[in-house]
């Protein structure tokens, strides 16, 4: 398994303690499509906090690929994040004052890359994702979908275990929505890469292979979707 | 800590995208540095240039003048005058082995000095040939005045540096030439070149030197004679010669040892001391202002810095979500918040160094003027580029501390 979580408990205090993750089991293998569905308050965004080592948790055990991940210091948080996990966020959190390749760098900055080395490999990312022409331009010269594109292949670049997607589409409109996903959905099937999904979106958990759904701190059910037949809102397309 | 080109290129970036703002930022501390530096060349500018008035005139030098007493004493009624005279040399070159040099001078003022058609007010000082113990001159023809001179009452003269120049306008060696002053003429021994301020009945420049019987017999001075220079060995404070000399004096001359106005003793020790004291306040002036304006520049730093990280809250947390550890945001800050200081800074030392060489070049243009070393060290100017850096780091330091605080959580929840 590359995710195991034992009986995960985080409480929030507060002010008043507020238990959000009621004791969370979760295995996710190698190469799974998986996406989180939850309203908001059922404990999706801190459970995904914990997955992407922005969080502790207090009981229980988190393991990444047999690595246990606990009592970590910032240092280390910092760089298992950079090397195991890539971030794809609901608002893209590009800076706004590098290009879009300086912003694909930038994982790579932090892990002491040579200029050269991290510049050539950003290109190189960019053009998979079709973004070559826009490699000079800044966040704000461009369209939420190629922001978003910018996102993944940051992403992607330091190659790492999991893709943590929180919202990807929430900022984007329908059809966009849809291109993302396509774009997720191929990176899963041709590269094999691990991708969890956080959303309340029901269109955009269809396209994934498994949905887990989340209430009130506790992992309520968990659907087989590999034939995406889950949406109510129809299965052809992702309804905002 | 990751540090290449980039890091360099992010910081001017950061620097850059805020123009007005680093710009007013950077100016506190421009200024601060500028304060400190130019107001301390200016001060030693300043010293050398007063100092220089007392150039050539021995450190330990006491001159004593004869007044008008202020107390009755001894059946003699206040306001007498009473003047110094030759026994009063040899009484105290006896009495007082502490003192070097004791010689008498006389002085007369508004002569008028007479070469061919060229004339120049002067002053004839009359000397003896160790009166170069109390004032050095700076002998640029010929020789000073000597011991045979003296002994046997030449008329030769040693004339100050404007004389020279009013009545010899094309130069040369005046030497063995024939000036005229009053009724006499003298020979040209030597040019004196000294051009201290600080002189006992007229300017050096100014002044005819004499031998002193000559002038004594030429002037009907008698046996009085004007003033009293005396020098103490070194290592001899003259302040503690003082009273035991107004002692002597004043048992001579039937005056009260008390009575300080009945005779001036003129205490170059205690100048040197009144000039260095003045410094000494006014360098404590300038640190303070200095320092001062540089610390309330750095407080400006950090309090922008502080905005800073407050703005860029996001994207914080989104470097941190992407790898950077606590230490990579530190040292980002920090050597944001050195840029800064260093820059702005290093401006500072520019225009202080420049604005001295011009103060340099405008006192050199006048040629009266002494020359003055207006211009800062250069290693003055590399401690305090080391001193920006430090402060750089101290100002930078509460703002990263609070950038380190910024969790990445933090990124998502500014949406």
């Amino acid at each position: 398994m590359l995710i195991e979580l034992k009986d995960v408990n985080k409480t929030y205090n507060n002010g008043q303690p507020l238990h959000v993750l009621k004791g969370i089991d979760l295995s996710i293998d190698r190469g799974e499509f998986v996406s989180i569905m939850g309203a908001s308050g059922s404990g999706k965004s801190t459970l995904l906090n914990i997955l992407g080592i922005l969080d502790n948790y207090d009981t229980g055990e988190y393991y990444i690929d047999g690595r246990l991940i606990k009592g970590l210091t910032e240092r280390q948080a910092a760089d298992y994040r950079n090397r195991m996990i890539g971030f794809i966020f609901q608002s893209f959190n590009l800076i706004g004052f590098k290009t879009a390749v300086e912003n694909v760098e930038l994982p790579l900055f932090y892990q002491g890359v040579s200029r050269h080395k991290r510049h050539e490999m950003a290109m190189e990312y960019l053009e998979r994702l079709g973004l070559t022409d826009w490699a000079g331009h800044y966040p704000n010269e461009m369209s939420g979908g190629q922001k978003q594109r910018v996102a993944i292949a940051r992403a992607l670049i330091t190659n790492p275990k999991i893709i943590l997607a929180d919202e990807p589409t929430g900022a984007l409109d329908s059809k966009t929505s849809e291109e993302v996903m396509q774009l997720l959905t191929q990176l899963n099937r041709e590269e094999k890469v691990t991708i969890i999904v956080v959303t309340h979106e029901s269109g955009v958990a269809n396209c994934t292979d498994k949905i887990i759904h989340i209430k009130d701190g506790i992992i309520g059910q968990i659907e087989d979707n590999r034939r995406h037949q889950s949406s109510v809102f129809g299965t052809s397309t992702i309804m905002k | 800590m990751r540090f290449d080109v980039d890091s360099f290129r992010e910081i001017a970036d950061s620097l850059v995208r805020n123009k007005s703002r680093s710009l007013l930022t950077g100016f506190g501390v421009f200024w601060g540095i500028f304060m400190l530096l130019f107001l301390m060349g200016g001060g030693q500018g300043l010293k050398q240039l007063i100092m220089s008035n007392f150039e050539g005139f021995a450190t330990n030098t006491g001159i004593l003048i004869s007044s008008q007493t202020t107390v009755p004493y001894k059946g003699f009624k206040e306001g007498r005058y009473w003047r110094l005279s030759y026994t009063d040399v040899d009484r105290l070159r006896l009495m007082m082995p502490e003192l070097e040099t004791v010689t008498p001078v006389i002085n007369t003022g508004g002569r008028e000095a007479v070469y061919g058609t060229g004339t120049t007010s002067v002053s004839v000082r009359g000397i003896y040939a160790n009166y170069h113990k109390i004032e050095e001159p700076k002998i640029r023809y010929g020789r000073y005045l000597n011991e045979t001179d003296i002994l046997q009452e030449r008329k030769v003269c040693v004339i100050g540096k404007r004389i020279y120049k009013e009545l010899f306008p094309d130069g040369g060696d005046p030497c063995g030439k024939f000036i005229r002053v009053g009724p006499v003429y003298y020979q040209i021994v030597g040019v004196d070149f000294s051009s201290g301020n600080i002189s006992i009945g007229g300017r050096a420049d100014q002044t005819v030197f004499i031998p002193l019987p000559l002038a004594q017999k030429i002037y009907n001075r008698g046996s009085n004679v004007d003033i009293i220079c005396t020098a103490a060995y070194s290592g001899i404070r003259m302040s503690d010669l003082e009273p035991r000399m107004r002692q002597i004096i004043a048992k001579q001359h039937a005056f009260d040892p008390a009575d300080k106005q009945a005779m001036v003793i003129i205490n170059t020790e205690q100048m040197f001391a009144l000039v260095d004291n003045l410094f000494k306040g006014v360098n404590f002036l300038i640190w303070l202002v200095g320092l001062g304006t540089i610390l309330a520049g750095v407080i400006g730093v950090s309090n922008i810095m502080m905005v800073t990280v407050r703005e860029r809250t996001t994207e914080i947390g989104i470097r941190r979500a992407i790898g950077a550890t606590p230490r990579d945001i530190l040292s980002q800050i920090i050597l944001e918040s050195i840029a800064l200081t260093l820059v702005a800074g290093s401006f500072g030392i520019v225009f202080a160094v420049q604005l001295l060489r011009l103060m340099e070049t405008v006192v050199r243009l006048n040629p009266d003027n002494p020359p003055a070393d207006f211009q800062i060290g250069f290693w003055l100017a590399v401690a305090a580029a080391l001193l920006l850096t430090l402060l750089g780091v101290v100002a930078g330091l509460a703002p990263a501390s609070r950038a380190m605080a910024i969790k990445p959580v933090d990124a998502m929840r500014d949406e």
